[in-house]
C-alpha cells in the first residue's frame, strides 16, 4: 500500500538543517526509511545545505592537519560491509534506539489495554511507542505544540482519514484529533510530542464502538 | 518551539513516472562520461575524487578533497558556534568519515558538497548538541552500484543551478535560509524559509531512488 500521509516541508527542512529535537528526528528518520518520496524531499533540502557549505567561506586548517587526519583514518578499523535490511516491523533507526525489533520492546500498561514504551532521547521532546488494541483510541498524552504519530503496524482512523504502515499524522493541540485503532489487530505507532516527558499518567479514553463514530 | 506554522505547507504533487529511464540511462552512459569530463574542465571533478578514495584508497585524491572541503567544513562549524579547537577537530573527523563512508556516496542523489554537508551537520549535532542523530536506513545496500556519469552530471548541474537561484533570492529570504542551516533559527521561522525551487532536484533524486530499488529488488 502506498503511503498517503507525509511529513511537511518545514519538518524536512528542519531535519536537513539539523534543527529538530532528537525525538522528532527519530520519527522523521523512521518515516523516511519507509517513504522514498520524503527521502527525496529530505535530500533536496540537504542540497541546500551543500550550497550553504560551498558558500560559507574557508577557515585555515591548522599545520599538519592532513597528516593528522590520515593518522586518524589509519587508526580506525574499516567499516563493516553493509547488510540488507533485516525483515521486521522496525526500520533501522528505530531498531537502533530500541535495541531490536518489536519483540525487544519493554512495554508498560497504561490502562485499557493500551501499552507504551518511552524511548530515551534528549529532553527537548519525547518519543514513545504505543500499542493500541483494535477499536481503542490513542490515549491523550497531553501534548503541546506539534505531535507526530507514525504507524508501524495495523492502522488507525482519525477524522475520516486512514493511517496505515508508513503514514504519519502531523497534528497540533488545536487539532483536537482522536486517532482510533481499527478493529482487529493492535496498532503500533511511534509518537513524538514537544516538551520534556510529563509524568502524569496517560488517560486512555474508551472509544466509541468503531462503526458508530 | 515547533509551532503550527510547520503545518502550513503541503506535500508536493505526485511525481511523473520515469518511463524508459533504464534504456535512456544505458544510452546516455558513454555520452555522459564525456560531458562530465567536459563540464569539469573549469574545476576539479570531486565525484571522481571520492570514487578514487572509495575504489583505490587514493591518498592523492583524498588530499585534494581535504584541501577543498576541510576549510569549508571548519568555517561552517565556526559559524554554527564551535570554538577554534572544536571546529578543527570536527573538520578532521568529517574528512576521516568521508574516507570511511565513501562506499555510501551516491553521485546520482547528491553532489559531493551536499554529502560532505550531511556529514558535517551530523558531526555538529554530535559535538555541539551532544545528542544522537537518527539516520534513515542506509541506501544502497548490497553490491556497490556503478554510478551513472550522466546522473552524476545532472545532479552536479542542478546543485549549481540551485546555488545560483539562492544567490538571486531577496536578501531577507536568503538570510533566513542561511540562518536555518547555521542553526540560529527557530523552527517556526524555518517554515518561512521553505518554498525554495527544489522541484527538479527532488524529481531527479526520486528517479535515482527508483532505479536503485529496481537494482536491489
Amino acid at each position: 500500500m502506498a503511503i498517503m500521509h507525509h511529513l511537511t516541508d518545514s519538518l524536512l527542512m528542519a531535519h536537513a538543517a539539523g534543527q529538530l529535537p532528537e525525538a522528532f528526528g527519530l520519527v522523521v528518520a523512521t518515516h523516511v526509511s519507509l517513504c522514498d518520496e520524503c527521502r527525496a524531499r529530505l535530500a533536496a533540502f540537504e542540497t541546500v545545505g551543500g550550497v550553504m557549505l560551498d558558500g560559507c567561506g574557508e577557515a585555515a586548517m591548522s599545520e599538519g592537519s592532513l597528516e593528522a587526519t590520515l593518522a586518524r583514518i589509519a587508526g580506525r578499523p574499516p567499516e563493516a560491509p553493509r547488510q540488507a535490511p533485516r525483515p521486521g516491523i522496525f526500520p533501522a533507526p528505530l531498531r537502533d534506539y530500541v535495541g531490536g525489533d518489536l519483540g525487544a520492546v519493554r512495554w508498560r500498561g497504561v490502562g485499557g489495554g493500551v501499552r507504551q514504551a518511552i524511548i530515551p532521547t534528549s529532553r527537548a521532546a519525547t518519543v514513545r511507542l504505543l500499542h493500541i488494541p483494535g477499536g481503542m483510541a490513542v490515549p491523550d498524552h497531553g501534548h503541546r505544540g506539534i505531535e507526530l504519530t507514525l504507524v508501524l503496524k495495523g492502522a488507525f482512523r482519525d477524522a475520516g482519514d486512514r493511517f496505515a504502515r508508513g503514514d504519519v499524522e502531523v497534528a497540533t493541540e488545536a487539532d483536537r484529533h482522536t486517532p482510533v485503532a481499527e478493529p482487529g489487530d493492535a496498532c503500533i505507532c511511534l509518537a513524538a510530542t514537544e516538551g520534556p516527558l510529563r509524568f502524569t499518567a496517560l488517560l486512555p479514553r474508551l472509544a466509541q464502538p468503531f462503526l458508530r463514530i | 518551539m515547533l509551532t503550527g506554522t510547520l503545518l502550513a505547507d503541503n506535500v508536493d504533487a505526485p511525481l511523473l513516472t520515469p518511463t524508459g529511464a533504464i534504456e535512456a540511462r544505458q544510452r546516455a552512459s558513454a555520452r555522459g562520461r564525456q560531458e562530465l569530463a567536459a563540464s569539469q574542465a573549469q574545476g576539479p571533478d570531486w565525484v571522481a575524487e571520492v570514487l578514487a578514495v572509495r575504489d583505490r584508497r587514493d591518498q592523492r585524491a583524498f588530499a585534494a578533497l581535504f584541501r577543498h572541503f576541510a576549510p569549508r567544513v571548519k568555517s561552517f562549524l565556526l559559524r554554527a558556534g564551535a570554538g577554534e579547537a572544536l571546529a578543527e577537530e570536527c573538520a578532521q573527523e568529517v574528512m576521516a568519515t568521508l574516507w570511511h563512508k565513501a562506499h555510501l556516496f551516491d553521485p546520482a542523489r547528491a553532489s559531493v558538497s551536499t554529502w560532505v554537508y550531511t556529514i558535517a551537520r551530523n558531526r555538529r549535532i554530535d559535538a555541539l548538541r551532544r545528542q544522537r542523530r537518527p539516520e534513515p536506513e542506509e541506501l544502497p545496500w548490497g553490491p556497490e552500484p556503478e554510478p551513472d556519469p550522466d546522473d552524476a552530471l545532472v545532479m552536479q548541474q542542478e546543485t549549481e543551478r540551485l546555488g545560483a537561484a539562492i544567490a538571486r533570492l531577496p536578501d531577507k529570504q536568503r538570510d533566513l535560509i542561511e540562518r536555518a542551516f547555521y542553526g540560529d533559527l527557530s523552527h517556526s521561522e524555518i517554515a518561512e524559509a521553505t518554498g525554495l525551487p527544489l522541484g527538479t532536484i527532488k524529481s531527479r533524486i526520486r528517479l535515482a531512488l527508483e532505479r536503485l530499488r529496481h537494482q536491489l529488488g
